[in-house]
């Protein structure tokens, strides 16, 4: 086999490679991702990635578990959540949170360990 | 103070719009003054700098709230050592030690090159001027340092209670300098393409800046892995968050570009390979210091949105589009001198590796943006979690090892299949000793990644050992010396090549921890009473009792409240106290109303102290979580008889009601790890950080050889003068 | 004003180190010299080559006549180097 025709089937073998790992990220990510959703828009029969702030008052530690009431960042709707596993440090009423589980009836049943609690902002613009 | 502050930053960027200015025109009107002149110039941003880092951590150390970012993340009660390095917990400070950085560096790499490179340096000190100036024009304009408060709040915010740890402090600094440092030869590869001298001399000059780059953003990102595992209350080291792997993409780049350099080196080939990929790299450390403060990707880091995101993707973009300008109109100067001869080369191998290492770092792009991809897509945010992550990258880094065995067996041109299968004879025995061995004592057949990783990393440390046996004895048959000294010398010899191996060893130790803590973790989360046990593998852990102290937490970060357990752990006749416990700040966060003095230390902020016991074997890690729910109404209710009394009344009830917990606590949640092999990841880390700064260390006979020829070339010029 | 004072002085500073070299104006590049720095780092490199083929023959990753082939062309390369340098002196 001459140099010019085994250089063209390498080529040809690594955009194959190339062309089969985009095709693989393309499909898994598609079909295994969590869709980001606030309170108000979240329905029975699929998993969401729950985003928005931590109602106060709301918190109750009962046994094992956490419940609490998760609110649109802008907005009224508030849907209650039941979680177990760690409990992030900055954990606080009135906080922004993600939380990551399905909705059961009316209650947000939530993964385990999937609570993520944001910092508060550090880095918004100081008042002088 | 603050003024003079502010006046460095602005000569500053004065500085770096006239070094760029001189420098450019130095070099094409042929005035060598200018070119000088500009140097000097980024010499004096450097100095200036350090002087805003002076004032700045000065206002720190003696905790002048005037200064906004002082009162931001310092505290008059927060530990010195987190004084200092509050500076870079804030957004503006840490903007500034950039700037500083990269004028320190490159004000280095121009004195260097000072009297080489006379054709591509002045573009080179362009281009970092243009990038220091970026940095210097977001402090004056948007996110000034030196900013002051109208009216001095008499206590600061403090640091947050989750930075106060050492690794934490020190791993901002780390990243930094690894991402300053990949801007060295960025810009010379951008004066390379524009006066069109595209050889490897660029990346001679600049190979080793690239080296110690790599070698600071490894070691911050292991620092980062580390604080999150002995820092927080999960356990883990890596969570695929989107900050982590900004930080680890610009690394897996560049681990590339340092391979495929040798290969533009030796070969003259891989030429538009090479400058594309330092400036990705580039582009990749600007987002991933842009990232983590821009708020547009859900993190636990995420601090909102940030008022320089704009700004950032502004100046990232305009990189991408100059580099890939440049490399577009310099194709004909970039063609290869030399042709892939074989694919049992080091060469190819070279290559394979670098599309693994960038098939790897695509993976982990896609990943982290896909929420913003989803929404451009279908119109829904939808994001991938840590599961994902790990079944794309886990083929990947099993390749990536085996490669790192493969490599160093090789040779340059080609190497015949004989050769090949006699060299690869004992690490292949190695590997399958290992697998029978695996097969046979332990249960790591449980998870097959597991053990073909297991494998493969005994496939690499027999390569690399195998290396150093048999440079050691080739030396010996000529020198006849012991072998500990022909080991010493052969790699002393060749520090590239040896360093070299020693990074591929302590890489594939380091997955032999990563692999081993992933899939033989053993987890519980258990709630205990004082008294109670629990059972976790072979370890049967009781809760003895709860602890409370005040004003004395074990790791020094000024907690005023420290709640713990005291755990008693028992495996067969060995036994353990371990003391898990959290911390308790004052809360200085008013945003959800007034709160008491006695409350405020059961609302502020809280954190872990993780209880940890090392071995080479396995973890033991403990976390408490205790339950200091039915403290609350009582200290509100002690808030309210006390209002009117003073500190020392208010002291002693925070003092009894942390007795009251102490005396009879409700249960507590606990969190048990039991990590087989995690210590080896951080002992594979610094194997790799030995082995690269043996690979960096100048050696003394190239030294000598540089030395008596600058001197002929000396006497030359004297003797033509006379 | 403080800032301005430290402005006015920082810039006059700064102005006095950097115009240093404009008053000793001189040639951009002696061709010969920044071509002998290039070539003197060539030459570096094509020993370190040559060394580093020898080593593998030593250890047995290149066949003799692998390394017989590579090391003529690799002496070949360095020898005219060392030419250009020659020429240069």
């Amino acid at each position: 086999m001459d140099p010019a025709r085994k250089r063209k089937i390498r080529l040809v073998v690594a955009l194959g490679a190339a062309v089969a790992l985009a095709a693989a990220l393309v499909y898994t990510s598609f079909s295994a991702s969590t869709e980001a959703s606030k309170p108000s828009q979240i329905r029975e029969g699929r998993s969401y990635e729950l985003t928005g702030k931590v109602v106060k008052g709301s918190v109750r530690h009962d046994g094992d578990e956490l419940r609490f009431r998760i609110r649109d960042r802008d907005g009224t709707t508030s849907v209650p959540v039941r979680y177990s596993g760690v409990v992030p440090d900055p954990f606080r009423e009135g906080r922004e949170v993600i939380v990551s589980g399905e909705l059961r009836g009316a209650t947000f049943a939530a993964e385990r360990d999937s609570l993520v609690t944001k910092c508060p902002s550090k880095f918004t613009k100081k008042e002088t | 103070m603050a003024g003079v502050g502010s006046a460095c930053l602005v000569v500053a960027l004065l500085g770096a719009v006239y070094a760029a200015g001189a420098s450019l025109y130095g070099v094409r009107a042929g005035r060598a003054e200018f070119v000088a002149s500009g140097r000097r110039a980024i010499y004096c941003m450097a100095g200036l700098l350090a002087c805003a880092m002076g004032l700045l951590e000065a206002a720190f150390l003696r905790s002048d709230f005037s200064f906004a970012v002082v009162a931001e993340a310092s505290s008059t009660d927060t530990p010195t050592f987190y004084k200092v390095t509050a500076m870079w917990a804030t957004q503006d400070g840490s903007l500034l030690l950039w700037a500083f950085l990269l004028t320190v560096f490159a004000s280095a790499v121009l004195y260097v090159t000072r009297r080489s490179l006379r054709a591509i340096a002045p573009y080179a000190t362009a281009v970092l001027a243009v990038v220091a100036g970026f940095f210097l024009l977001l402090m004056v304009a948007w996110e000034n340092p030196f900013s002051t408060l109208t009216r001095a709040p008499v206590e600061g915010n403090g640091l947050n209670p989750l930075l106060r740890h050492p690794a934490m402090m020190v791993h901002p600094p780390l990243l930094y300098t690894g991402y300053v440092g990949f801007s060295i030869p960025f810009a010379f590869a951008i004066g390379a393409l524009v006066t069109r001298r595209t050889g490897a001399d660029w990346i001679r000059v600049t190979r080793r800046f690239a080296l110690v780059a790599w070698t600071f953003l490894g070691a911050g990102i292991m620092l980062g892995a580390l604080w999150s595992y002995t820092e927080l209350g999960w356990g883990g080291y890596w969570a695929w968050d989107p900050v982590e792997n900004a930080s680890l993409m610009p690394w897996l780049v560049g681990t590339a570009f340092l391979h495929s350099i040798m290969v533009q080196e030796k070969r003259g080939m891989l030429k538009v390979w090479n400058v594309s990929l330092v400036c990705g790299t580039f582009a990749l450390a600007l987002l991933g210091t842009f990232l983590v403060r821009s708020g547009i990707l859900d993190s636990i880091h995420a601090f909102g949105a940030s008022t320089i995101g704009v700004q950032f993707l502004t100046f990232i973009a305009l990189v991408c589009v100059v580099s890939v300008g440049l490399i577009i109109s310099r194709l004909p100067d970039l063609r290869s001198e030399a042709r892939l001869d074989s694919l049992l080369s080091r060469e190819a191998f070279f290559l394979l590796n670098n599309l693994v290492l960038l098939g790897l770092a695509l993976v982990i792009f896609w990943g982290t943006f896909f929420p913003l991809i989803s929404e451009a897509l279908t119109g829904h945010k939808a994001s991938v979690g840590p599961p994902w992550f790990d079944r794309l990258a886990t083929p990947l880094a099993l390749v990536l090892v085996l490669l790192a065995g493969i490599g160093p067996v090789v040779a340059w041109r080609r190497i015949t299949p004989r050769n090949l299968r006699r060299a690869l004879l004992l690490p292949l025995a190695a590997t399958g000793t290992a697998l029978l061995a695996l097969l046979a004592l332990t249960n790591a057949a449980d998870s097959p990644p597991s053990l073909a990783m297991f494998c493969f990393v005994a496939f690499v440390l027999g390569v690399v050992a195998q290396e150093f046996w048999r440079g050691a004895r080739a030396r010996r048959v000529m020198t006849g010396e012991p072998l500990p000294r022909a080991l010493l010398r052969l790699a002393g010899r060749n520090r590239r090549r040896y360093g070299g191996y020693l990074v591929h060893a302590g890489i594939a130790v380091l997955f032999l921890g990563v692999a081993a803590s992933s899939a033989f973790v053993q987890q519980r989360d258990v709630r205990l009473r004082p008294g109670q046990s629990a059972r976790i593998g072979d370890y049967r852990v009781t809760y003895q009792r709860a602890t409370a102290d005040l004003g004395a937490d074990r790791a020094g970060t000024g907690a005023p409240i420290s709640i713990g357990a005291v755990l008693r752990v028992r495996k067969g006749d060995e036994r353990t106290r371990m003391l898990p416990a959290r911390n308790f700040y004052p809360a200085r966060d008013a945003s959800q109303g007034p709160i008491g003095p006695i409350s405020q230390f059961f609302e502020g902020e809280a954190n872990s102290e993780v209880d940890l016991r090392w071995g080479l074997r396995r973890d033991f890690w403990t976390a408490i979580r205790p339950d200091t729910t039915s403290l609350v109404p009582i200290a509100r209710r002690l808030d309210a008889r006390l209002a009117g009394a003073g500190t020392e009344a208010q002291a002693r009830a925070v003092a009894a009601l942390t007795e009251v917990y102490r005396r009879d606590p409700p249960p507590a949640a606990f969190r048990l790890i039991v990590s087989p092999l995690v210590a080896w990841i951080w002992i594979g880390g610094g194997i790799a950080v030995l082995g690269a700064l043996v690979a960096m260390w100048p050696s003394p006979e190239a030294r000598l050889r540089r030395v008596t020829s600058t001197y002929a070339a000396r006497l030359g010029r004297e003797l033509s003068r006379a | 004003m403080e800032f301005g004072l430290a402005v006015i002085l920082l810039l006059a500073l700064v102005a006095l180190i950097v115009m240093g070299p404009l008053r000793r104006p001189g040639q951009l590049e002696r061709r010969d010299e920044a071509r002998r720095a290039e070539l003197e780092a060539a030459k570096e490199a094509k020993y370190r080559e040559i060394r580093d083929a020898e080593l593998d023959r030593r250890m047995g990753k290149l066949s003799e006549a692998d390394w017989r082939a590579t090391d003529r062309e690799l002496r070949a390369e360095a020898v005219e180097i060392l030419r250009e340098l020659d020429k240069l002196r």
